[in-house]
């Protein structure tokens, strides 16, 4: 595979002068005190290569836009340096300097003229645009009169009219109504299955696991993690849920089956033993049949005195999509008051009612009603299991949610009245 | 050198449409939503020397020298107008623009040496439409073209030129001291009364005139005023001087670019 994107030793920094005079002194070449540099990134290496899709996440501030601005050549990198291969397109944000009192095909037409294209070229590409962005008779009005959607539909339809070597996205896929969205997300794949190299900002992390191979995970200006999107994407859900807390420790773990899984939490109460279990024989299980009762055991371990303890589960899919999650506290069984020492065991029952696939259990315990606040213990694919369909008529999906049917015939009449 | 050029030109080229495109919608934008649009470039410096005509020209028509027409005065004042427009929208263009495509410039990445061929492009535009009314006025006035009026093609880019390159230059200082495009406009006040468009250096004691010669727009001014009313070569060694003038604030305008584009996009 042939290197697309070579980020090398890349900074960026935000320079601040003392005074006007000391600036002034940096644009004579003269020498300068006072500077300071705040960077907002450093030492960035890596490589995207030919075909692939690049997820980028972190959180606010940690430094995602900016590094985008940089490959997309908008902002100026104050140390290293970024080396493209091809031809970048970037969503950065609406508008690309659109003007409000042109109409959406001038604007289009002048859009597009900015990815360097000739008269030629621009004018074959319009219909296409048109007939992407739906907008309408507005194409033909004042862009000033659209609503943000509408912007957002002609900016992306626009971006997007000639498929890029490398196509930058940041959270564009946010805006607009959700038929677009879908609409977008699909162009978007189109692209990556034709060839294009994506690097995409997004805070939808089906989004980012549907389309990525890999994830780079930005924190404080640096890469902090980088590899396999679920498994990126766990530690930086962990690392979310535990924001501010010294005690709190987050590990990730290689399982028997190469999966990684992630732990975290601060350790007052930890989760000992998860395990599945037939709700009518007792006996442990790992493939349950659709539509089985059954028992999840969670036992925990308190090793300091808690005010309270909420425990909660996620069953995920293959791609590690929430299924179903509840917790202790929406089922109105929140313990007060427990003392270091005890031991508890959960019983959750429930009835199978999944789609043939391969599914696990992320486990958490935790004092508030979610777990983003006094994280104890949280465990990702603390169980998986199988789901086979043994009895029922095929069907698809990640749910059995079996209809009655009634189908009601009636006769219209036409013709003459009798 | 050439090897790095050949591939840079190359994708300036690319961009030949962009220029185009970005020219026409400079000014449509500028008159968008106006019925009379391009006309109005027109009108503010005609009521200028229409005010400036009827207020001075009795007084001073008999004194400005070596003319025969009796429209000489505001023949005069518009040729000196025409420099003037032309010199002070090209320096207030390259003063805005930075500001001006922020917007632009942060979210697409395209070669930012294009903004100031845009910019002098619409200029160009600008100042043709401006001439070509100004003299369908002087032919009005019953005064006719001669062959000293093929100078203006190359004054007018002179002009534009001189303009721009002061205009780059603090445009740039704009872009992190944001004080400076309020100050430009009142300095340019006190540069037009200083420049001979509305009165003749004739007018004034001789013991002034020195002090006019450290004026470069007064060159500039002078030399319209020479093509125009007077139909005589202008001098040219005013012409290199301002042509001379023009180039070291572009190579300073350059200069500050190469030292400051890596904040630019941060400071917008």
């Amino acid at each position: 595979m042939s290197v697309l994107i070579n980020v090398e030793n890349l900074g960026k920094a935000f320079r601040t002068y003392p005074s006007a005079s000391q600036r002034i002194r940096s644009w004579l070449g003269l020498r300068t005190k006072g500077v300071q540099d705040v960077w907002v990134l450093r030492h960035l290496n890596f490589q995207v290569f030919a075909g692939e899709a690049v997820g980028l996440v972190g959180e606010n501030g940690a430094g995602k836009s900016t590094l985008l601005k940089m490959i997309a050549g908008t902002l100026a990198p104050t140390e290293g340096k970024v080396e493209l291969l091809g031809d970048v397109r970037a969503i950065l944000e609406l508008g690309m300097g659109f003007n409000g009192e042109f109409t959406g095909r001038e604007n289009a037409r002048h859009g597009l003229s900015m990815m360097g294209l000739s008269a030629e070229e621009a004018e074959a590409l319009l219909p296409e645009v048109e007939a992407f962005a739906e907008v309408g008779d507005y194409f033909d009005r004042p862009l000033r009169t659209y609503s943000s959607g509408m912007q957002m539909r002609v900016t992306f339809a626009v971006a997007t009219a000639r498929r890029p070597q490398v196509l930058i996205v940041d959270e564009a896929l946010a805006v607009g109504d959700a038929y677009f969205q879908h609409k977008s997300f699909e162009k978007i794949r189109e692209m990556q299955q034709a060839g294009t190299t994506l690097l995409i900002v997004s805070h939808d992390r089906g989004a980012i696991q549907r389309i990525c191979d890999r994830v780079i995970l930005l924190e404080n200006g640096q890469i902090s993690r980088e590899g396999d999107p679920e498994v990126i994407m766990d530690y930086y859900n962990a690392m979310l849920a535990n924001k501010g807390n010294q005690k709190h420790s987050v590990q990730s773990e290689q399982l028997e089956d190469g999966r990684v899984a992630t732990t975290s939490g601060t350790g007052e109460a930890t989760i000992q033993r998860v395990s599945l279990y037939s709700a009518e024989t007792g006996e442990p299980i790992e493939i349950a049949t659709v539509g089985q009762a059954l028992e999840l055991r969670v036992d925990l371990h308190i090793h300091e005195a808690i005010d309270q303890l909420v425990v909660g589960y996620v069953i995920k899919d293959r791609l590690r999509q929430d299924v179903f999650g509840t917790n202790t506290h929406h089922l109105d069984q929140v313990l007060d008051n427990l003392e270091p020492g005890q031991t508890l065991d959960y019983r959750f029952r429930f009835d199978c009612n999944l789609g043939e696939g391969s599914y696990s259990f992320s486990v958490a315990a935790h004092a508030d009603d979610t777990h983003v606040r006094h994280n104890y213990h949280w465990k990702d694919l603390a169980c998986t299991f199988e789901v086979v369909n043994a009895n029922k008529k095929r069907f698809l999906g990640v749910a059995w949610v079996p209809p009655t049917l009634a189908i009601e015939h009636s006769t219209t009449t036409t013709g003459e009245a009798p | 050198m050439i090897q790095r050029a050949i591939p840079i030109a190359r994708y300036w080229w690319s961009y030949r449409y962009f220029v185009r495109s970005a020219i026409r919608n400079d000014l449509r934008a500028r008159y968008a939503r106006s019925k009379l649009g391009l006309l109005w470039a027109l009108v503010q410096p005609l009521a200028m020397v229409l005010i400036y005509t009827l207020i001075l020209s009795h007084l001073l028509s008999a004194k400005l020298p070596e003319t025969s027409t009796v429209y000489a005065y505001p023949i005069y004042l518009m040729s000196g107008m025409l420099g003037w427009t032309l010199f002070s929208e090209a320096l207030m263009r390259g003063l805005g623009i930075f500001v001006e495509q922020g917007e632009l410039i942060k979210k697409v990445a395209f070669p930012r040496a294009l903004l100031p061929v845009i910019a002098f492009g619409s200029a160009t535009i600008n100042g043709a439409a401006l001439l070509s009314m100004m003299l369908a006025v002087f032919l009005f006035l019953g005064h006719w073209p001669d062959i000293h009026y093929l100078w203006l093609p190359g004054l007018i880019a002179l002009a534009l030129w001189l303009g721009l390159s002061i205009g780059l230059l603090f445009g740039l200082m704009n872009v992190f001291f944001r004080d400076i495009h309020q100050a430009v406009p009142v300095v340019l006040q006190f540069l037009f009364w200083l420049t001979p468009i509305v009165y003749a250096l004739s007018m004034l004691p001789p013991e002034y005139h020195g002090y006019f010669a450290w004026n470069p727009v007064a060159k500039l001014t002078a030399a319209f005023q020479d093509v125009i009313l007077y139909q005589r070569n202008p001098a040219e060694w005013h012409l290199v001087l301002l042509g001379s003038i023009a180039m070291v604030f572009t190579i300073l305008s350059a200069g500050l670019y190469l030292r400051v584009k890596h904040e630019l996009a941060d400071h917008l």
